[in-house]
């Protein structure tokens, strides 16, 4: 009696009631299929949550007020990053109401860029916003989403290059030239099929000339990356938000190993500047990329874990499956067990049979799921990509075996030390 | 009458082994007041008190006996599948009542072959394949595994229903494939529960035949019966009743052909 023997015996008991192993095959098929193509989806939204926060920009960190607590500050680039959400925002958190809480300022931005008490900073972006502005051309309109005032170091900080045209430069600012960069969306809306490089379009009643169009980031959650446009500073400041306070300010570290320095020193900044001593808890907010990252990376790690862990309950209840029908097929070949006893089979031969039969439910069920998941996986699913975990693959059959053999060793043990004659006489 | 097994004629075998004649082998059977009670206190039912025999090698025992005689519960002991609850059981010379699960199984597969009333053949498996079976749980290789189960299939006249299942057999036939099935490993003692009880009378002769044949040729079989037509076939025939042997007659001596055919060859 060698392996291929019992495997054979077991291949001939499925066999024998096709419709019924199929079935039993499709509880444990579902549960493994569930198990990737869940924890596939986990991923697959991990990775996307991740890629819109890295197209917020490499080693920046976003200093935003926060006199409101809690809650996305004004300058909503940050909240864009994974659709609006609240969850997982690093930097220093606070809550309650502050006395003498101070707005974030350009001059903050100035000390900021000081090589000296902040030397791991390689730019400082003071950014304001205006939000939902109409912007018009030729007959033409359209409400821009985002309107931001900044420095052109924004547009390396925060990863948005230029397709056409031009960035605006230094000088723009320091003139305070009505020039705008404007997203792929606003050029569509606006201009069509019309080159918008050189056009003056007109947001709010104030005149602004097109330089650039920037190239286009897609959307992420529910927002549109390329609704924007981008100014200097001062020209937003002048004609639309007025000389108030900053809505953000976007730092960028000299690399990715001084980001943390970077914080360090800009905590230490904006505190001597604030005020803020002590236990007194901080008026701004400062989001670094990094702590981002790990903090969304272990919120949808968790997010994975519950989907794989509702999979899993499925892949357990197709092993009660198992159970279930290979104690029916217990009962019902009890004389064949009987037969095979009066004519010599030892216990390990019947035992060896069941269990075989058992663990090749499971694992063809298992093997079709994997095949099914991997396939299923090519498709987008609620508009997440999945992204297969090889783990997840190699667990999820390792499992379904492990089922079969655990939930088919009760059935499998009844029928090896069931009494000959007591099978025998068994109808 | 009383218990015991009476004077044989042919052969002197009263309660131990008489010293007169040399016995090179050990009796294929040896039970020595085998005694079997089921359940226990006021509900004990003693099916068998105190049943001793010897079967020795080539010969033809009929055990029979009426419906609750015991011959059943006797079959079930001789076929190693229950345990005596006292008395001594030697198969081939070797101490069953000692023996745990596993040597059981290797002796049922290595030293029985059963024939049942019912066929019992595994529905879904071709002839061959049950008549492999025995051999494949004995550990033979599979191209001799076949060429026996084909040579013991050919013996029963089936050669040509190989690879047909049990429910495209007819009765008989299914009871050949189980005779082949008894014979495929050369068992030391063939087993037989009431091997016609649902054949017509056709086929009871096919099988019986079969059994002759078996028995000439020197093979040892015991065959548990109510039909005193089946019991005229064998050499021996032992009466059960209430659990206790109440009458052991010879017609045929060990070592010649059975009755049956002895009257043919004469």
């Amino acid at each position: 009696m060698n392996a291929v023997e019992v495997l054979r015996f077991a291949l001939r008991g499925l066999s024998a009631n096709k419709m019924r192993s199929a079935l039993t095959m499709l509880g444990i098929l579902i549960g493994v299929a569930a198990v990737i193509l869940l924890v596939a989806i986990g991923e697959g939204s991990s990775r996307q949550i991740q890629q819109n926060i890295q197209r917020l920009g490499a080693n920046s960190l976003t200093i935003t007020p926060s006199t409101s607590g809690g809650g996305g500050g004004p300058g909503g680039g940050f909240a864009r990053a994974f659709g609006g959400g609240g969850r997982g925002q690093a930097g220093q958190q606070n809550s309650g109401p502050r006395t003498q809480a101070k707005d974030l300022t350009v001059e903050d931005a100035r000390a900021l860029a000081d090589p000296a008490s902040a030397p791991s900073v390689k730019s400082v972006s003071p950014v304001v916003t205006a939000q939902s502005q109409t912007a018009t051309y030729e007959g033409a309109s359209h409400a821009i989403s985002q309107l931001v005032g900044t420095y052109p170091s924004y547009f390396e900080t925060s990863n948005k290059p230029v397709a056409k045209g031009a960035y605006f430069y230094n000088d723009d600012v320091l003139a305070a030239r009505k020039v705008v960069v404007i997203g792929q969306t606003v050029a569509d809306d606006l201009f069509g099929t019309v080159d918008p490089l050189g056009k003056q379009i007109t947001v709010s009643g104030v005149p602004f000339t097109v330089v650039g169009v920037l190239k286009e980031a897609g959307s992420s959650g529910f927002q549109d990356a390329d609704d924007v446009a981008i100014a200097p500073l001062p020209a937003v400041q002048q004609s639309l938000t007025g000389f108030g306070p900053l809505g953000q300010i976007l730092v960028q570290a000299k690399s990715a190993e001084a980001v943390d320095a970077a914080q360090t020193e800009v905590t230490e900044v904006l505190n001597q500047r604030h005020g803020i001593t002590g236990s007194a808890s901080a008026d701004y907010r400062i989001l670094n990329q990094a702590t981002l990252q790990e903090t969304v990376s272990a919120a949808t790690g968790t997010f994975t874990v519950l989907l794989g862990a509702v999979a899993a309950i499925s892949l357990l209840v197709g092993g009660i499956g198992i159970t279930n029908i290979m104690l029916v097929t217990v009962t019902e070949r009890t004389r064949e067990i009987g037969i095979r006893k009066a004519i010599g089979a030892p216990k390990g031969a019947i035992l060896g049979q069941f269990l075989a039969e058992a663990t090749m439910l499971s694992l063809v069920g298992g093997l079709l799921g994997v095949l099914i998941a991997v396939v299923g996986a090519q498709f987008t699913i609620a508009g997440v990509q999945p992204v297969i975990v090889p783990t997840s693959i190699v667990l999820a059959l390792g499992v379904s075996v492990a089922i079969g053999l655990f939930f088919g060793s009760y059935p499998a043990n009844r029928a090896a030390g069931l009494r000959p004659i007591e099978a025998l006489r068994f109808e | 009458m009383r218990a015991g097994p009476p004077p044989v004629p042919g052969r002197a075998v009263p309660g131990r082994p008489a010293s007169g004649l040399p016995v090179l082998d050990p009796p294929v059977l040896d039970l020595d007041h085998v005694t079997k009670v089921y359940g226990e206190g006021e509900t004990a039912v003693r099916a068998l008190r105190g049943v001793s025999l010897r079967v020795e090698r080539g010969d033809y025992v009929a055990i029979m006996g009426a419906s609750g005689s015991g011959k059943s519960t006797l079959m079930n002991i001789i076929g190693c599948l229950d345990v005596p609850s006292g008395g001594t059981y030697h198969l081939d010379g070797t101490d069953v009542g000692g023996l745990d699960e596993r040597r059981l199984a290797i002796v049922r597969n290595r030293k029985l072959g059963f024939v049942f009333q019912s066929f019992n053949l595994i529905p879904r498996m071709s002839a061959l394949t049950n008549v492999e079976l025995p051999l494949a749980y004995g550990g033979v290789k599979a191209a001799e595994r076949r060429r026996r189960a084909l040579a013991a299939l050919d013996r029963v006249g089936l050669a040509d229903r190989v690879h047909h299942q049990p429910n495209e057999l007819s009765g008989g036939q299914q009871q050949r494939v189980a005779v082949a099935r008894a014979l495929v490993t050369a068992p030391t003692l063939l087993l037989a529960d009431e091997p016609t009880g649902a054949l017509d009378s056709k086929s009871s002769e096919d099988v019986m035949n079969i059994f002759d044949r078996l028995s000439a040729s020197g093979r040892t079989l015991v065959v548990i019966t109510h039909e005193e037509e089946v019991a005229a076939h064998a050499k021996r025939v032992v009466r059960l009743m209430d659990g206790r042997i109440v009458e052991d007659v010879r017609t045929t001596p060990v070592g010649g052909l059975p009755p049956r055919l002895a009257g043919v060859a004469s």
